[in-house]
This record gives structure tokens, sequence and C-alpha cells, in this order.
């Protein structure tokens, strides 16, 4: 284990070159590289799902994709955008910045955090590699009960089964990992109360995890039960229900909705003030009102039900709660509006896609309300109003929000600033493209088209709008180039980002960028909630901020305990570990093909046995080289 | 467009959200029903309206809150921007605990006012229907519907049975009684009602009272919950009769079919014996005129094919072409996976390309169509 005390003292250069390097890392700001950089490249190949769905839809009877090809597909984007997409997107902001914003060195479990990541990376990969092995799951992403588990004779949906599984691992790993963080090593003086809100909402999603992951966790299992071994959980006609499925399915799948979202209203939280230049607006409202929506949303799960045919009663207090839901959401809005009222208003990219979050997401609530109206819901369910719904909740919303955090935060990462230019064109490209894919999918469903269907006949008016989505999507596509060639082209001709770019609030600007392997050479002692603002403004008897004429206050730092702090040594045991336990569930996978499965669960089982005991027997002083 | 109104007095209430409505109004209600026959804004029954009232209402008070929230934005983008020679910093304002109670307590007042509708609306659909009742069980297969009309018998007491086409009786109330003999479906004829899932091992129901206007209106519908190959190729159509219209069509349906004794179709009854049966079946007269049922349930009842005008659950127009095609090769039409029938559980995931030739398929054909 690396002692020391500062920079200049690390006695080493941590290696952080070659492939190796990245194999090893426990480094919490490396790991969340690696989460945004598969998560961008799972976003093309959800896109590309998603293009080739739009281009079968273009017109009436499209002959693009067979309806084998079509059913795989749509349930493979959906799969891949929430497991392999905005999940790790959140979770590349979490780990890279919740040290940072709270004055840690690093997160609390740091190999857990890397098997984390290797665990995603390489269930993800198994899923994907479903397309070459097999057939993809073609069940959607909901997998519903009992057709997921009734064509045995294909892998698909053991894929499925084993593929989300393993991504709930990996999931309840890394929020264990951040609460524990959070909980345990914020800077002193860093109340609960003075954490940045984007902080706040990973505590608030690490607990939804936590909480719902389980619970799919049995449903899954049951489901491969179900597939393999001719257990009769779902079968209605041997005792068992498919509605359990449902059950268990939202009962994970609600809250699921908020861990995707509200990580970018944190996010977002972050950008409107600083580039407000005013503080949150009722910090605590927005604060207690994302813990509000955490509650509430294990609460609501069966609105996803509304035509399964529960009793009346139990559809009123499901509606009831779910129509609750928008008061808290509301007050977000109101608040972010509330803090930009007054203020002074930086209109670059972060700041366009903060904006386009809140409008986008006002449209994603109000039609979120409009499905607790259950009778009225009984029209939109399943059909492409819900299509329209959540991708304005979750791309509108929880894209936007996410990629302002791209273009405030990159600069910290990489210590380069992103074109502006070529973030507008993203911007307004994708805000144009978005709205002309997804809003009219609004009326489609409101005129009667179903979601999950691989053509419509002509004559029912549906050609003119699905006409018009498809061109969107294409849109959205171009714009998705367009960020990707800002963020390539910020290596060579990105200028300088110093350590606060945007004369920002909280504590992870007070570091370089990119901040050094110990994030802090001094922890920060917290007197305030903005501590890096309080630091360089007071404010006049108007009440307005006035920079402090000394430039910034150098506050007594942190003195570290005896000894100098101490940073996490690389190892590959989580890899080992992840990579097993990944090929362990590929043999289940293929349980159904006999010796095959059976030996890939038994190797698998072996590699990981020996990663987790390699693990757990590393020497703590092992040398860093 | 026509909007037949139920009653009186839910004339005024009703015109006035209806005014209110009109921006949104317009852009979702733009085309009338003959250019958007599957339209839940376009409802012909009064279960359909009684969702569509409700809709109105909660698209109304949404639009409002989505014009007052989306223009404070709009305000706050170009009132506050940063100018140019303006360097004063803002007021650091931290909130304001009075204001925000006040907008936690609006959103709240609000969904008072959608939820107190939205439980009434909810309960009274959900209330079991009265007076004199068209009942309908309604069965889901991979990818066909099977309707069923319990209180109407032929003579030898089989209740009616028909396939992908529903036929009601206007101004009377029909409930549908559902369930699935497979996977979960959902029962969707958006301007007659909200769907309802068919749930294996469950019992669901629907309640359809058509306007009494809409007589000779063929309204098409289609399953909503994803039942994999053909979900998109699982629809339905439901014809609106007069009383006495769906009598007569009622007493046709309840004669068996005629076994042909010469000519082409003569020999497709053999076909059909020998293939079809198999899964198919039909209620057929002997010349002597017992009357016998030909064929086993485990696909649509074929006794009076030649009367329906779709095929395929509304995949094709019913034409002698179609359904020769459809014989020819049906996973060509609609795609099924017949390798995995397995018919000792009865369970049937389509119809397999026998490799009938052309002649055979013409038999058939004249067989099938000629049994209206």
């Amino acid at each position: 284990m690396a002692v020391t005390t500062r920079t200049e003292d690390l006695g080493y250069t941590p290696n952080t070159d070659g492939v190796w390097s990245w194999i090893t890392t426990v480094d919490h700001k490396r790991i969340g590289i690696l989460y945004g950089v598969s998560a961008l490249v799972f976003a093309f190949v959800g896109g590309l799902e998603a293009l080739l769905i739009r281009t079968q839809l273009a017109g009436p009877n499209g002959t693009v994709l067979s309806a084998d090809a079509y059913n795989q597909l749509f349930t493979m984007h959906g799969i891949t955008m929430v497991f392999a997409v905005i999940m790790p997107v959140a979770a590349a902001f979490q780990n890279y910045m919740i040290p940072l914003q709270i004055g840690a060195r690093d997160v609390a479990f740091p190999r857990l955090n890397a098997f984390s990541y290797w665990l995603f990376l390489f269930s993800v990969l198994l899923l994907t590699s479903s397309f070459f092995i097999g057939g993809s799951p073609d069940g959607a992403w909901t997998g519903y009960a009992n057709l997921s588990t009734q064509v045995t004779e294909f892998v698909r949906m053991d894929y499925y089964a084993i593929g989300v599984q393993l991504l709930g691992i990996a999931s309840i790993g890394s929020s264990a990992n951040f609460i524990a963080t959070i909980f345990t090593m914020r800077a002193p003086g860093m109340t609960m109360m003075r954490m940045p809100v984007f902080t706040w909402m990973s505590v608030v999603t690490s607990f939804l995890l936590i909480l719902s992951m389980p619970v799919i966790g049995v449903g899954l299992w049951q489901m491969f039960l179900d597939r393999n071994f001719g257990t009769v959980f779902y079968e209605a006609q041997a005792s068992g229900d498919p509605l359990l499925w449902q059950h268990l399915f939202w009962v994970f799948g609600h809250p699921e909705v908020y861990v995707l979202v509200l990580p970018a209203m944190g996010i977002v939280s972050e950008t409107l003030p600083t580039f407000s230049r005013k503080p949150l607006f009722g910090y605590a409202f927005v604060v207690f009102s994302g813990i509000a929506i955490g509650f509430l949303g294990f609460g609501v799960w069966a609105h996803h039900m509304f035509t399964a045919g529960l009793s009346p009663v139990a559809e009123a207090g499901f509606g009831v709660v779910t129509m609750l839901i928008a008061v808290p959401t509301g007050v977000k809005i109101f608040n972010w509006i509330g803090t930009m009222w007054g203020g002074k208003l930086t209109l670059n990219t972060s700041m366009l896609f903060s904006i386009g979050f809140i409008a986008m997401f006002i449209i994603g609530g109000l039609s979120g309300v409009t499905h607790a109206v259950i009778p009225a819901d009984t029209q939109q369910h399943d059909s492409y109003y819900v299509v329209a719904h959540f991708h304005y909740v979750l791309v509108g919303g929880a894209a936007f929000g996410f990629i302002a955090g791209v273009y405030y935060w990159l600069p910290k990462w990489t210590g380069k600033m992103l074109s502006e230019k070529l973030g507008k064109w993203h911007f307004w490209l994708m805000f144009l493209g978005f709205n002309l894919t997804f809003g009219p999918m609004h009326i489609l469903g409101l005129d009667g088209m179903p979601r999950r269907t691989y053509r419509y006949p002509e004559g029912l008016g549906w050609e003119f709008w699905n006409g018009m989505a498809t061109i969107g999507s294409f849109i959205i596509g171009v714009s998705m180039l367009v960020f990707i060639w800002n963020v390539i082209n910020t290596r060579r001709k990105g200028l300088p980002a110093g350590n606060d770019p945007w004369d920002a609030r909280t504590v992870e600007w007070m570091t370089t960028s990119p901040p050094a392997i110990h994030n802090f050479d001094r922890v920060p002692v917290v007197r305030h909630l903005d501590e890096w603002w309080h630091r360089k403004y007071g404010v006049d008897e108007e009440g307005r901020a006035v920079p402090l004429p000394d430039g910034y206050v150098e506050e007594p730092a942190f003195v570290e305990e005896a000894g100098g702090f101490h940073m996490p040594s690389p190892s590959y045991y989580p890899f080992i570990a992840a990579f097993g336990l990944v090929m362990a569930g590929a043999g289940l996978v293929f349980w159904s093909s006999g010796m095959m499965g059976f030996g890939m669960l038994a190797i698998g089982a072996a590699i990981m046995l020996w990663g987790v005991v390699g693990w757990a027997a590393e020497p703590i002083t092992r040398e860093v080289h | 467009m026509q909007r037949p109104v139920a009653n009186g007095g839910g004339r005024r209430r009703r015109s006035l959200t209806r005014t209110l409505s009109v921006v949104p109004a317009a852009v979702l209600l733009a085309a009338c029903s003959s250019t958007l026959p599957q339209s839940s804004l376009n409802p012909k029954s009064a279960e359909a309206r009684q969702i569509d009232d409700l809709w109105i209402l909660v698209l109304v008070l949404a639009t409002i809150v989505f014009v007052i929230v989306e223009a404070a934005l709009v305000f706050a983008i170009f009132r506050f921007r940063k100018r140019k020679n303006d360097d004063r910093e803002p007021k650091q304002i931290h909130g304001n605990t009075p204001l925000e109670i006040v907008w936690s307590i609006i959103p709240a007042v609000i969904l008072v006012a959608i939820a107190v509708p939205t439980m009434r609306t909810l309960f009274d659909l959900r209330s079991p229907a009265e007076g004199d009742v068209v009942h309908v069980n309604v069965t889901g297969h991979q990818w066909w519907w099977e309707f069923e009309y319990p209180d109407i018998v032929d003579d030898q007491g089989r209740p009616l049975t028909t396939a992908n086409e529903l036929h009601l009786p206007v101004g009377r109330t029909a409930e549908l009684k559902m369930t699935s003999a497979d996977v979960i479906h959902s029962f969707w004829v958006p301007p007659l009602a909200g769907k309802r899932d068919l749930v294996p091992g469950h019992e669901t129901f629907i309640k359809i009272t058509p306007d009494a206007d809409r007589a000779g209106e063929e309204i098409p519908g289609q399953c909503a919950e994803f039942c994999w190959l053909s979900h998109a190729d699982m629809r339905l159509l439901v014809f609106l009769q007069t009383e006495s219209d769906f009598a007569a069509w009622a007493a046709g349906e309840r004669q068996p079919a005629n076994i042909p004794t010469d000519g082409l179709a003569a020999s497709g009854f053999e076909t059909f014996k020998a293939i079809c049966a198999a899964c198919h079946q039909a209620v057929v007269a002997e010349p002597d005129g017992t009357v016998t049922v030909v064929g086993t349930a485990l696909a649509p009842d074929l006794t009076h094919f030649g009367s329906r005008s779709t095929l395929g659950a509304r995949v094709e127009t019913n034409t002698a072409e179609h359904l020769a095609e459809w014989i020819d090769n049906p996973s060509a039409v609609k795609p099924m996976a017949p390798e995995l029938n397995d018919f000792e559980t009865g369970r049937i995931l389509g119809m397999p390309d026998y490799g009938l030739g052309d002649e055979e398929i013409a038999e058939l054909v004249a067989l099938l169509e000629g049994w209206n």
C-alpha cells in the first residue's frame, strides 16, 4: 500500500499506461471513465437498434425486418438503453464525481468498485453476444411471463434471466459502495445538508437499487427455473400465476425509472445554479422531494398493470399514489425555474441541455399524470403514447441531464474544454430530432397504435406521424455523431480548462483538472453548502454576490491523520472474479445444451473462486509499480 | 365530427371543456373517424366516451399547467440571460419557504380535481353490466381471437362460436368475459373501450355499449400485449349491428355448414377432414340431416368462414385469392411458428405449410368460401 501525504511525496508514479493499468485500476476516476466509455459504445449499439426499428416502421407493412428480427431488436434496444447505457452513464458520473464532491480520496471499497464495473461489462457482453449465439432475448425488456417462460426451445430469454441478474449484482455492489462512501468519507464539516444535490440523489438511487434489485432477482430466478427445470411459478395451468412476474418486475421496474432519472435531476441541480450564478432555490425542498420520489416510487408499481384486471380498489390506491408523485416532481421543476429566476444565465451548451431537460421533463411528467387517470390509462397503456411518455422522461429527461453533465464536467475529467460551437449544433439537432421522433408518438398511441408491433397496416392513419418519427430518429443519430466528434476533437483542439472554468460552487472545482490520483492535496474543510463559492464570494448589503477582496480564502485545511493517507493498490482479482461469475452465468444460459453449459458453469465458478480467494488473500502492502 | 351525447345533463359541462380544449384537441382530433378508424379519440360507445371525457378534462388541465410552466421557463431564459456590460452579480436568494409550500399545494389541489372524476369513472366502468346484456366469452390465442356467445345456442345446444370478428348489437351493453389459452393478450378496440388483458388462469371483464347510431360500422382493433411473433398481426374487427341485423347474423351462424356433395368443394371437404381437422373444426350437416362436429377446436372455427370479411385475424381481406395464398404458405402471410406445435399439450403456434398442390388448394378455397 502506498503511504504518502502530498503529490510530490507519492513516492511512485502511478502506472496509467496500457491496457493492464486499466484492467487493474481501482481508481474511482478511471473506473468512472471506463463506465462512461462503455456506455457510449453501447449507446451506439442501442441507437443502431433504434434506427433499424424506425426504418422498419417508416411506412406501413415494412419489410426491412422480419417479425423475429424486430422482436429481438426492440427487446435488446430496451435492455441496452436501460442497463447498458443510462445506468452505467449514471454510474460513470457517480464514480467520478461523488468522491470529488464530498472531498474524499476514493470510494469506500475500491476493489468492489472495479468488480462492479467488470461484472457490468461482461454481463452486457454476454447479453450482446446473443446476437451471434442462439438469438437475442425477444420477450420485451419487461420479460412478461408466461410468454418469457413458455418458449423453452431457445436460449434467448435465458440470456435475459441471467444477464439482468448479473447486472443486478453489479448494481447492488456499486450502490452499497456509494452509500458507504457518502455516509463515512465526507470531508470534515460536510454535513449531509451541505452535500451537493447530485451526491444526494445518488444516495437515493443507491438505496432504490439495493431495495429493488433483489425483488427482480427473485423473479428472474423463477423465470430461469420455469424455463429450465419445469417449475411452474408463472404457469396458470399448473397453479402458478403469470401476474406474479408483473408484480415482481414492476416493484423493481418503477423504482428503476427513478434510478435512471434522479441522477440527471441531481446534475441539473448542479449546472443550473452554476450557470445562473445563484444558489439552488430551496435546496432542502429539492433534496427532500428527491427522497419523497424515492419513497413513493415503491408504492406505484401496479400502475403498470391497470389493464391486467386488478380490483378497482387496488387500482384506485395505486392511481392516487401515482398522482402524489407529481407533487415532489413539480416541486423540483418549480425550484429549478426559481433558481434561474433573477439570475444571470450563461446559455452555454451545458445550460441549454439543462434547460432542455426541464422543458422536456415537464412534458414527460404531465403525460405521466395522465397515466394515473386509470380509465384513460386503459387507452394509453401499451400504446405508442406510453412509448412517447417514457422517452420524454428517459431521453428528454435523463439523457439530456447526463449530456448537460458531460459538457459541465468533462473539463474536470480531461482538463480541456469541449467546443461550444459543436455543442450548440449537438443541442439544437438533438432537441429538434427528439421532439420530432417522440412528440408524434403521443398522437399515434391515442390513435390506436400499440407498441411492440413489427408492422402496421395501411388505412389506420398512422403513416404520416410514423414517417416523421423516423426522420426525427435519424436527426438524433446525426446529433450524437456531432457529440462524439466534439468529444474526440477535444483531445486535440480543446482549450485548457483550468481548475474552475465555470466559476462554479462545489468543492470538486477546487482541485486540478484532471484531478491527481488522490483527488485533493489537502482535503477541504467544509463550512457551507456550495463551499467553493463561499470561499470566492461574499454578499453585499443588497444580497448580491461580491468577489472577496483577496481572491479566495484559504481555509485551514484538514490535517490528515498521522502517517499520511492510503491510496489503494491496483488489483487484477476483481477482473478475474467478475469474469468467472459471468462465465458461470453463461453456463446457466446454455444449461439446456447439456455438458457445455455445465462445463462453463464449473469452470466459471472455479475462476470466480480463484478471483475471490486471491482478492481476499492479496497482501495489503503490495508494491505499486 | 359526429359526437352523440349520451344524456342532456352532461352536454353543457362537456361543451365547456370542449371549448377549453380547442388548442390541444385541434392537434389530436384533427382527423375524423373515417381516416382514424382505430383511434381512442373517436369514441363510439358509452364506455369509450366516458374515458374520452375524462381524458379531455385531464388534457385541458395538463395543457394549462404546461403553458404556464413552460412560459415561466421561457420567460426566465430571455429575461435573465446574462447581457453584455452587465457585470453585476445576482442576488443570492436561497429559497422562499412560503412560496415553496404554495407551489407544493397547488399541484396537489389540481390532482384532487383529477382524482375525483377518475375514481368515479373507474368504479362506474368496472361495475357489473346491467339490463339486457349480450354475453360474450373471449379467449385469446397466439395469434387469434375466439368469440363464444354462451346465450346463443344452436339446436344441439352448442354456443355460437366464431373467430376474429365480433358482432355486437348497438344500444345494448355487451359484457366480455375474457381469458387466454396460452400467453397474455390484451383486447383493445380503442373506439369502443379501453384495453383489458386476457390472462391465463384469470377471468377479466370489459363492458361495451355501442352507440345506437353506429349500426353498420366496422371497427378495427388489435392485441395490445406483446404475445410474440405475430403480435402485430393479432387483429380483430367489430361489427356494430342493429338488433335485427344481429339476430339475422346469429341465426345464420347457428346453422350448420353443408357437406358439399359434388364439385371442387366436395374434394375440398375430404382434404379438410384429412388435414385441416387436426386443428380446425366445423359444425356440418350430413345429407340425412344429422349435425356433427368435424375436427378439433385448437384453431379458429371454420363453420361460417365464408361469411367473414377478413382472414388470419384481419391480416387480409377474405377473398379466394388471399385464402389460396394463406393455405399455400401461411407463415408468408403472417409470421407463425408451427414447428413448435405440440398436439399433446394442445399448444398451437401457427398453421404449417402442408405443401398442398394448386388443385387441392383450389378445392379447399371452394369449400371454405362456400361455407357462409
